[in-house]
């Protein structure tokens, strides 16, 4: 029987390591883990390489993780952001390593390593500051940059609804980078608003086959949606 | 001289995307393009983090938190619309399947190089985001700037002084004084606003103008 049905937050982030690269779902405030975020700060794996496209806002999500020293790099294309204040004040204080990666190339070698490619060749850059030291290649009169597979030991996502073999939907906008991370990790979590029955998702709706999911987590209902 | 003000320069761009088009607008002044696209025209709007078919800002009591734009406001889906992931959406952009993308921008070269990701000031984070894939991908790039900064300094220049966003990738820049065609003979004045003339535009310019044709 496959059940990826993890029974708390808490169990799902256990067994991740110091020193882990952990991709991270989201843009802005939209489709993000939070609780798996907020579970990880508590479990308190430190060292970490955060792969996501912002770097969190106030007190929220993965600047919590900054708040709390648990972060040595930030691989992301767009790290500040209005709020992004423990970001900005870590970077300041050179307590935090930065690889800024283009959003579309950022995309391309996360669903590089999920494809098992070694990189792609993107015009994307070609002749920046964010190409130097990088191979380029000039393919039919136009130049390219050689970026290479970005995998990770963990990827906490965000979706709609999954079920016990991990397929999942998403919700509106708040897809953007979860369906691609969750092929890019040896450990794929992913944290849902409701899990459904197998078989109730319409096969010609699922956006991630279960294959590329390991734990499935139902959100605790918040105080406020309660009330 | 005439300065068109920030809703007059989203005006003047609006007036050059054509019906069907399929358009990327950058965060600040380039989103607020869309308020001045005639109703007569389809213009069907695609937002980085994967959306086709954005539509303007929802009634209060009707936000979809995850429903939000490139700059992170909140947004409606129109009819019609549809989502996808990251991936998708810049292969929409490095794919030349996008017909035209608005961005903001710090300076423009003479040969059409963007700068609009970085200044040369160190103590703050850098921030790309989407815009070296819009530059590179999409089929024509229009900048929409000031002419000059807050201090009066140019800021279209033989060569960009700023870290470039992409080489030889502006096809077109609107200003507050101006349009400007970036062409293969140089930088080609295609339009004054009001008795703007070529001379006060040049001034304020540190790049070679050429004439009206």
């Amino acid at each position: 029987m496959i059940n990826k049905i993890c029974e708390s937050l808490r169990a799902a982030v256990a067994d991740i390591e110091d020193g882990s690269v952990v991709m991270i779902g989201g843009f802005g405030n939209s489709g993000i883990p939070m609780q798996l975020i907020e579970a990880l700060r508590l479990h308190g794996a430190r060292e970490l390489t955060i792969i996501s496209n912002n770097a969190g806002t106030a007190e929220e999500g993965i600047a919590s993780l900054l708040r709390d020293r648990l972060v040595r790099k930030m691989v992301c294309s767009f790290p500040r952001s209005s709020g992004s204040i423990w970001f900005e004040r870590l970077y300041e204080e050179g307590k935090i390593e930065l690889e800024l990666v283009p959003q579309g190339t950022l995309a391309e070698r996360i669903r590089a390593a999920g494809a098992g490619l070694g990189g792609v060749y993107t015009p994307t850059g070609y002749g920046t500051r964010l190409a130097e030291g990088k191979e380029t290649k000039v393919i039919n009169g136009k130049g390219y940059v050689l970026e290479t597979a970005m995998p990770a030991d963990v990827a906490l996502i965000k979706a709609h609804r999954g079920d016990a073999w991990g397929n999942l939907i998403y919700n509106t906008a708040g897809r953007n980078f979860n369906p691609i991370m969750a092929t890019a990790a040896r450990i794929t979590i992913a944290e849902v608003n409701a899990v459904v029955e197998v078989g109730e998702l319409d096969p010609e709706h699922v956006v991630t086959p279960g294959i590329f999911v390991d734990r499935v987590v139902v959100q605790k209902v918040q105080q406020h949606d309660a009330a | 001289m005439m300065r068109l003000n920030r809703n007059e320069m989203a005006s003047r761009v609006a007036q050059d995307i054509p019906d069907g088009a399929y358009v990327n607008l950058g965060i600040g002044m380039p989103t607020s393009v869309a308020n001045y696209v005639s109703d007569d025209k389809q213009v069907i709007y695609q937002s980085e983090n994967g959306i086709l078919g954005v539509g303007p800002a929802p009634e209060p009591d009707k936000i979809d938190p995850d429903l939000i734009n490139a700059g992170k406001q909140y947004v409606t889906l129109l009819k019609g619309g549809c989502y996808f992931d990251n991936a998708e959406s810049f292969a929409m952009m490095r794919g030349g399947h996008l017909d035209i993308a608005v961005l903001g921008a710090f300076q423009v070269s003479a040969t059409g190089d963007l700068a609009n990701w970085a200044t040369n000031d160190d103590k703050f984070p850098p921030a790309v985001g989407g815009a070296m894939d819009l530059a590179v991908g999409a089929k024509q790039l229009f900048v929409l700037m000031r002419h000059t900064t807050k201090t009066n300094e140019p800021k279209i220049l033989e060569q960009c002084e700023y870290p470039l966003t992409g080489a030889g990738v502006v096809k077109r820049i609107y200003t507050d004084l101006a349009v400007i065609d970036v062409t293969d003979e140089g930088l080609r004045v295609r339009e004054l606003y009001g008795d703007n003339t070529l001379a006060e535009v040049q001034a304020l310019t540190a790049a070679t103008l050429l004439p009206p044709l």
